[in-house]
């Protein structure tokens, strides 16, 4: 078990260097001067040079890999060009928002996703499947600032009920701080409802073609006990794994929901960072994402090793 | 016509997507107005018998600018999934055959997969200037990895197989083992995995010209009608709707078509679906 965990922690380590790697590169390999992208279209040779020097831009490529890669694993993401504040400071302010539509979507998604698959795949061939899927693909295939840009348009027109622009923090009441999470939520969880819909039933489907399964029918079990205590925790471990990879198509989302809805998060932090061309910002939002990506599917996989004693590398 | 109606979904999803495709290539002869020309006399004007989708800020036709978006989703639709299929299949036919590049392109693989496609997309374009071939690179790079994963899974589990190695033990030269032995066993899964790539590629492609990133504002495409429009909901949703309601179509109807012709290819799977 130890050794388990142990070999998983350690595999992620190659992958965030991969990461760093990547994000690092992008800068360095792009065409062009990274100083002269970063300092912008109206910059003098002399605004140029000044930063050259102050992202030790001037230094040989290796030795600023180091540099950087060090001042990482001490936690620091550098320095924003535009407002001089760390980035890391930058980012946790606009963390909040984030997290919380993160969530809100995920459990909105899942919540429908699994019941809805579970039920087609135990009606597959019938009318009701047909309807869930069909829907399941319409969903899947909707644009977020469509179903976000009519929902507001709605909202503010005839439906009063919720607000449909803007973010209330969590420290101002519970109470609104959900109901500005609602809209955002609905758009962007509708596609992964659909992802995660259409992945519980094909994977339902699989397990209930299993032996253990007619077994159950067998010996007379109930439709319900057999489809929920037997179907549905065996297929447990691929659905939720689904959910753990999705995480990165969920973070993508959240850019554009956050744009739709003006909502003050690290999405939004991010598109500034790209018309203000600073860069330090936009590679600190992408290496704490992949960060958070990485060490969800860690928790998840290390939580089936828990649950799942057949799970070992 | 029978092999049509045996397959609703590839007939649904092929005949929407040919005739969204024939309606943004004839573009510029059935267009009624001029797709970038301002008309500020006209600006914000609701639906009506001149404009069917109405106007923009500018004056513009919103169907015009629909009929010519489709073309910049089309393209990088297109593009992206041959480009990224092709390198994909190239990764994956070497990772999977052998064994010492398995384990460092997959690590670079995962590393890529850990990257929300989205925000590598905006980081790329970011630094180049916007233009098709650079949304088209940045949209690729992010769904290699997929091809990827797939390609070498195909190949780990065929080059194991008898008749690899015994093309493998009569001397057949290794272009020719993954070429006429391995990859023909493969299509099935890449075109599908193709089509869904390209379903994604049109969307992102609206996603990083809503964001403004994307293709630059003098070639109209969805995103960027969008991101114009986005100001405007409250007054002139029809800005957001029609070229919105275009793109999802456009969306629905790859996707629609890719379980048709997974359903076709491979009726193992299409049993289970």
């Amino acid at each position: 078990m130890l050794g388990f965990i142990a070999r998983r922690v350690l595999a992620t380590i190659p992958v965030m260097l991969v990461v760093a790697v990547v994000v690092f590169l992008l800068l360095h390999l792009s065409p062009g001067d990274p100083a002269a992208i970063i300092a912008g279209d109206n910059a003098t040779d002399a605004d140029i040079e000044r930063v050259r020097a102050s992202l030790g831009l001037d230094r040989p490529l290796v030795v600023q890999f180091v540099l950087w890669l060090s001042g990482l694993l001490h936690g620091d993401l550098g320095v924003s060009v535009f407002n001089k504040v760390p980035v890391w400071t930058l980012i946790a302010q606009r963390l909040e928002p984030t997290v919380a539509i993160t969530i809100a979507t995920m459990l909105f998604a899942v919540s429908l996703a699994v019941p809805l698959g579970v039920i087609a795949a135990w009606k597959a061939g019938t009318w009701i499947d047909h309807a869930i899927m069909g829907l399941a693909v319409i969903a899947f295939s909707a644009p977020v600032f469509l179903i976000g840009y009519a929902l507001v348009y709605e909202f503010a027109r005839q439906w009063r009920v919720l607000p449909v622009q803007g973010y209330t923090a969590l420290a101002q009441g519970i109470g609104p701080f959900l109901l500005h999470l609602v809209l955002p939520a609905l758009s962007l969880g509708l596609i992964f409802m659909a992802l995660l819909a259409r992945m519980t039933r094909s994977t339902m489907l699989d397990v209930l073609g299993e032996d253990y399964i007619r077994t159950a029918r067998a010996k007379g079990l109930a439709p319900r006990t057999v489809l929920l205590r037997h179907a549905l925790k065996n297929a447990s471990v691929p659905i939720v794994t689904t959910i753990g990879l999705g995480v990165a198509l969920l973070i993508g989302g959240v850019v554009v929901t956050e744009s739709v809805f003006a909502i003050p998060g690290v999405g939004r932090l991010t598109i500034e960072a790209v018309t203000q061309r600073d860069y330090p910002v936009i590679q600190g939002v992408i290496l704490v994402a992949s960060f958070a990506y990485v060490l969800i599917n860690l928790a998840i996989d290390l939580a089936y090793a828990f649950l799942d004693p057949r799970i070992r590398y | 016509m029978t092999a049509l109606r045996r397959h609703p979904r590839i007939a649904f999803g092929g005949t929407l997507l040919v005739a969204l495709t024939l309606l943004s290539l004839l573009a510029p002869w059935i267009a009624p107005y001029d797709p970038v020309v301002l008309d500020v006399a006209h600006r914000l004007r609701p639906p009506n018998a001149q404009h069917w989708f109405g106007t923009d800020a500018y004056g513009r036709d919103i169907l015009t600018r629909t009929l010519y978006g489709g073309r910049v989703s089309l393209l990088i639709g297109l593009t992206v999934a041959i480009l990224s299929t092709v390198l994909g299949t190239a990764i994956g036919l070497v990772a999977g055959y052998f064994r010492w590049m398995d384990s460092l392109v997959m690590r670079i693989m995962d590393g890529l997969m850990a990257i929300p496609g989205i925000l590598l997309a905006v980081a790329m374009l970011s630094l180049m200037r916007a233009s098709v071939q650079t949304v088209v690179i940045a949209i690729t790079v992010p769904e290699v990895p997929r091809v990827v994963r797939l390609v070498r899974a195909v190949v780990l589990s065929l080059r194991e197989q008898t008749f690899v190695q015994g093309a493998i033990a009569s001397g057949s030269r290794l272009p020719r083992i993954l070429l006429r032995h391995i990859l023909p066993n493969a299509t099935t899964p890449i075109i599908v995995q193709a089509t869904y790539i390209a379903a994604s590629a049109v969307l992102i492609e609206a996603y990083l010209g809503f964001l403004g990133v994307g293709t630059p504002p003098e070639i109209p495409s969805w995103g960027n009608i969008i991101a114009d429009g986005r100001n405007f909901i409250m007054l002139a949703i029809w800005n957001v709707l029609f070229p919105g309601m275009f793109l999802g179509i456009m969306v629905l109807s790859i996707n629609v078509l890719g379980d048709g012709v997974r359903d076709l290819l491979d009726p193992r799977i299409a049993r289970r679906m």
